[in-house]
Parts: C-alpha cells; structure tokens; sequence
C-alpha cells in the first residue's frame, strides 16, 4: 500500500469535500479511532489517565473550541478560562439540582449555558476587532472567576468555597466522584472528543465555516458579499464557548472532581490553551489535537526525564519547560503561523510524491 | 482597442429594456469632500452600463452606494420599482447584487473553491444544527451548489487551481477568481469595479470575452468601471461619464463620444 491519490478517483463532489480524501489516511484515522476505543480502555491505568490521556482529550476540546473562534473565525480570546469555568459551575449547578437527570445531558447543558453566555460575551466583536477585543475578552475572563468566588450560590455555600463532583453513572459505571475507574474517565472524555472534534469538522467545511474564514480574512468584503457579520461572529462564540464549557465541565466533574474558580480556571488556563492552537495549528482540527497533546505530553516528558532520570530539581525542569514553550510559541509565531498540523501536512506532502519530488 | 465581437451586441438593450435600477439625485459627502454630487441615472435590465472618469471622479464611490457599503447624504435608489429602504451591505446582497472590488478583495486564507462556494451563501439555506451533523440536507445542498459552482470554474476556465489558497495566485487570476464568487451568487446586478485594471492584453482579452458571455448567456446587468476606452466603448451599452463628483455625460458610447463636455473633461486628458 503506497500513501498515493492516484488510483483513488474522487467520482462525486461528495467524495471530493471528505474529510480524508487519501485512502491510507482514512484507514489510519479508522485504525486509530478502533484502537482507542477498543483497545485502550482494557490497559489504560490511572497514571496514563491522569497524567496523560484525559487532560490531552479534555484540552483538545478546548482547544478545538478556541480554535474555531480564533483560529476561524479571527476573533482572537483570551477569556477560555472563564468560559471553562462556566460551563464547570453550570454542570455542578445542575447534577446537585437535579441529581436524576443522566449525566451527560447536563454536560450538554453546561455547554449550552457556556454558548449563551459566549455570546454574550461575544457581542463587544461586532464593534471591537483584535488588540481590543483581547482586553474585552480578558475583562470576560476576570469578571466570570470573580462572579463565581464572589457569589456563594454558585458553589452552594460550601465552606470551602470548592464545588466537588457528587458521583454520577452511566449503564450502572460511575463516570464522576473519587470511585470514577480510569477507563470510565478515559472513555466519557473520548466520546465527547471524537464527537465534538466531527461535529467541528462538519462545521468548518460547510458555509457556517467559510462565513467564519470570510470574516477572518476580510470582514468588510464579507459584509459586502452577503455575510451577516452579526450571525456569523456570534455563532462563532457560540460554537466555540459550546466546545470550551464542555471542555471545562469534563475537566471539573470527570477530571478533577473538584475545584475552585480561581485555581482551575484562572487566566493561565487561558493562555495554555491558546499556546496549544498556536502551537498545533491556527484554523485546524488536526492541530488543536496536536497542540493539546504536545503541550500535556510536555511536562510528563520532561519530569521523567529530567527529574526521574537526571535527577534534576523540579522547579528547573519546569522553568526548563516555560522556557521550550515560550520559544516554541515565538518560532510558531514567526515562522509558521499553521503550525504543528502545517509541518504535518508538509510532510505528508513530501511522502505523497516520493520518490519522485518533481 | 480589443477586437471583440461587441459591435453586435451593442444594440439598443438600453433604450428598450425595463429599467432595473434608479438612482436618484445621490449626494455623498465625505467631511468637506463632496464625492458624488446630486447624480442619478438608470439601469436597464440586461445592459452592460459603464461608469467612467478620471481619477478620484467617484466611480467607486457610487458603486459602493449601489452595494450599500456607503450610505449617501440625499437621494434615493430604486430596485425593481420599489424604493430601497436604507440596508446593511449584507442585506443589499440578498436582492441579488453581487460585486468585484478594485483592489481585489478575495479571502486570502481559502482555497479557490472555497471563496467562490462562499458566493453562494445566500443560496444555502441549511441550518447550524443540520451542518454540525452533516446531515442530509446539508450535505445534499452542499453537493448541489459544488455542481453549480464547477459550472463557473468550467466557463471561467480555472479548473487547475480550484485546491489552491487564493493568497498564492498571481494577480490575474485573482482578478477572474474574484469574478467567478461574484457570479457564483448568480446576481442580478453585476457590480464589477475596474475588472481589467494592471492585466496584460491577453489576460484583458479574456476578461472582456467573459463579461460579454455572462451577459449574454445568463441576461446578467453589469455595471462596469473602466479606465481603458476601448474596452468600454467595446462592451457597454450605455456609459455615465463622472469628474469630479458630477455627472457630465451619459448615454450609447457613440453619443458620450461625441459630448464637447465629456472630451474636454475626460477623453482629452485620459491616457494618463
Ligand atoms: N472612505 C472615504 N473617506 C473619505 N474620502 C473618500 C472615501 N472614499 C472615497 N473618498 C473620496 O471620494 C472621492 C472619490 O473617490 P472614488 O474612490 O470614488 O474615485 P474613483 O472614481 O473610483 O477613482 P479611481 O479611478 O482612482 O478609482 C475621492 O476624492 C476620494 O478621496
Ligand atoms: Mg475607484
């Protein structure tokens, strides 16, 4: 089997717009979705899933979140914190206030509440663009962890001011609370992932995506062609905050189990995920995943390198990796603004004509 | 001059043909700069009607009027016998009206087939929720409109860059991709603001050939801005002749030829 076009004919527009038009990648794809489905949950303990797989799947979320809003639609955030925070305290809000409703409808609702509150969030971008909407958006992310600190009902008059995840199941599994096994967090967060990551694909090659890219690219020719920059900018925020509370929802009920405003969701968490769609690829699906895992792989990486191996201190090793980040972010910048998913697809460019480049 | 068949063409569409738009006594201010001053005239279904003038005249100006991009002090525009009630750009498009710009204006980081199925948004009615899941209307109407849009690829004849980012193609055929997403809208009005401005003789007999067919095939209204005399005088059945924000000559191009005003304002001193 040779990675090739050739011989494979696209005979139909539909074949044309799909989402792997190269046999071998669609099997690859195929492959990897059979092997995380079926093979991983059986060996997965709970240091990969802790440490490695569930973060990368939560975060890919966001991060595809973020991209669409950002990497698509041009409208740059720095609120994905907050918005994660959103959707956490509404999915607590809901499984305390109605604890028999099954689990993943009000992960659902925690993210529809996150695109509510998107939008309206989003509503400064209709007069506001770039250095401007960032300060907005920032604005957003400070107010949202102060709301949530500041307002007791949102944490249901905890003492401790933590919101902690009551136990929830799904076919008799539990999926959140401390008896949540490895494979049930792995495969909750895996579902939402490969869903979300399609329903995002969908979107982005169909008109709701060009609209966002004509906005990006040029807004007023877009005005002038037919976009309605209104429809087109909020149901950006919209389907971005959607994909960003559910990312902070699974983070808070599936991950965490616990948390508080301002330690979980803080701007840091911000800034991680727009380091990730740098990182992997602004405007692309493959990238936010290449992002997420590259920057959670990361530190586990150089802990047990650096740390378990060498034997060095911890706090080097994690200035060490501000320090690979932060120069990563400006090659990226600089040099190749599509990142991880362009040089991905460079190569997979390369490979498609070898051995003959010309 | 450019050898086209347009003498043919160039019959009396103009006096005969039901007016489609009319633009009435359009004032537009800019601060102190008066850019278009009480002008009005009108376009008839099916003709290709030329705007002309030197620099700075206002020709875009009154194209960016007609798209709703600016809204003009006074005056009125008319649209298939109705008033125009004062519209958003976006909506001006929705009654059919689709434009190319001056400096081109394509979406850099998109494929070619991309921008020009971004024309035909108002064609596709699918909902957020029915795209998001890719299901069958959203795919069918998607299939539906790519055939629709292969036809413009096949007539303008760009078949082998359809897959290419459009910020990677030289001028010229920017210039016919631009074309290609306005007629993808399938419009009423054709608003095509200096088409063949910096091409080659090659690349603006080609421009010239396509704007005839499109008039021609689908009965599409053009209103073309054009500094190259020969193109224009070629190609449109009525020409508006602005300087400085005023309208000093309109009618067939024999008629604007043969205006004193027009030649002391303008022909004379073209060729700039
Ligand atoms: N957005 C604007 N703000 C201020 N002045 C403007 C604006 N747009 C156009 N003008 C002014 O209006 C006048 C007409 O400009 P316009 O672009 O319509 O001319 P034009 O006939 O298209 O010229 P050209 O042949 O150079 O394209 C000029 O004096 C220009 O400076
Ligand atoms: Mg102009």
């Amino acid at each position: 089997m040779i990675y090739r076009e050739a011989g494979d004919f696209k005979t139909s527009y539909r074949d044309d717009g799909q989402t792997f038009p190269i046999r071998l990648d669609r099997w690859g794809y195929y492959a990897l979705l059979g092997v995380a489905f079926l093979v991983v949950p059986f060996v997965i303990d709970s240091y990969w899933a802790n440490a490695v797989l569930v973060p990368f799947l939560i975060y890919a979320i966001a991060a595809i979140g973020l991209n669409i809003l950002t990497g698509y639609a041009g409208q740059v955030s720095l609120g994905t914190g907050g918005f994660m925070a959103v959707g956490a305290y509404s999915v607590y809000k809901l499984m305390t206030a109605f604890p028999g409703v099954p689990i993943f409808v009000h992960i659902l609702l925690a993210g529809a509440i996150t695109a509510v509150v998107g939008m309206l969030f989003g509503l400064p971008s209709l007069r506001i663009k770039g250095f401007y909407l960032a300060v907005a958006t920032l604005a957003a992310q400070f107010f949202l962890v102060w709301l949530f600190n500041k307002v007791p009902w949102f944490y249901n008059y905890s003492a401790s001011g933590q919101i902690n995840a009551p136990e929830r199941t799904v076919f008799g599994w539990a999926v959140t609370g401390p008896a949540t096994s490895a494979p049930a967090k792995y495969l909750t967060c895996l579902v939402f992932a490969v869903v979300l990551a399609w329903i995002a694909r969908n979107l982005t090659r169909g008109m709701v995506g060009r609209k966002w890219m004509a906005i990006r690219d040029m807004d007023i020719a877009a005005e002038i062609i037919g976009v309605n920059p209104l429809t087109a900018k909020l149901s950006a925020f919209a389907v971005s905050s959607f994909f960003v509370g559910i990312a902070g929802a699974l983070l808070f009920s599936v991950y965490l189990g616990a948390a508080e405003a301002s330690e979980a969701f803080g701007i840091n968490k911000s800034f991680l995920v727009l380091f990730m769609i740098i990182i992997g690829g602004l405007g692309s699906i493959f990238g936010s995943f290449a992002g997420a895992a590259f920057l959670v792989l990361l530190p586990v990486l150089l802990k047990n390198l650096l740390v378990v191996r060498l034997g060095w201190p911890t706090d080097l090793a994690a200035h060490l990796e501000l320090m690979i980040v932060g120069g990563l972010i400006i090659f990226f910048l600089i040099v190749e603004p599509h990142g991880l998913a362009r040089l991905w697809r460079l190569t997979k460019e390369k490979l498609r004509l070898w051995p003959f480049p010309h | 001059m450019i050898a086209t068949p347009a003498a043919e063409f160039s019959t009396d569409k103009g006096a005969t043909r039901p007016v489609l738009m009319d633009l009435k006594n359009i004032t537009l201010r800019f601060g102190g700069v008066v850019a278009i001053k009480d002008i009005s005239f009108d376009i008839r279904e099916g003709e290709i009607r030329a705007i002309i003038g030197p620099n700075g005249a206002g020709k875009s100006s009154m194209l960016n009027v007609i798209s709703g991009f600016y809204v003009p002090q006074q005056g009125e525009i008319w649209f298939e016998g109705q008033k125009r009630p004062p519209m958003k750009p976006y909506q001006v498009a929705r009654l059919g009206l689709a434009r190319t710009f001056q400096n081109i204006a394509l979406f850099d980081g998109m494929s070619v087939l991309d921008n020009i199925m971004t024309g035909r948004l108002n064609k596709m009615k699918s909902s957020l929720f029915s795209q998001a899941l890719w299901w069958g209307p959203a795919e069918r109407e998607e299939v539906e409109n790519r055939a629709q849009v292969e036809k413009i690829i096949d007539f303008l004849e760009i078949q082998n860059i359809r897959k290419t980012p459009v910020g990677r193609l030289p001028y010229g055929l920017k210039k016919r991709v631009e074309l290609a997403r306005a007629l993808a809208a399938e419009p009423r009005i054709l608003l095509l603001d200096e088409p063949m401005a910096g091409m080659n003789v090659e690349e603006k007999e080609d421009m010239c050939r396509f704007i005839l067919d499109v008039n021609d095939e689908f009965g599409t209204t053009i209103v073309l801005i054009e500094h190259d005399m020969g193109v224009v005088m070629d190609l449109s059945d009525r020409v508006v002749v602005m300087d400085y924000g005023r309208k000093i000559g309109d009618g067939t191009p024999d008629e604007v030829r043969a205006n004193p005003e027009v030649i002391s304002a303008y022909l004379g001193v073209a060729h700039e």
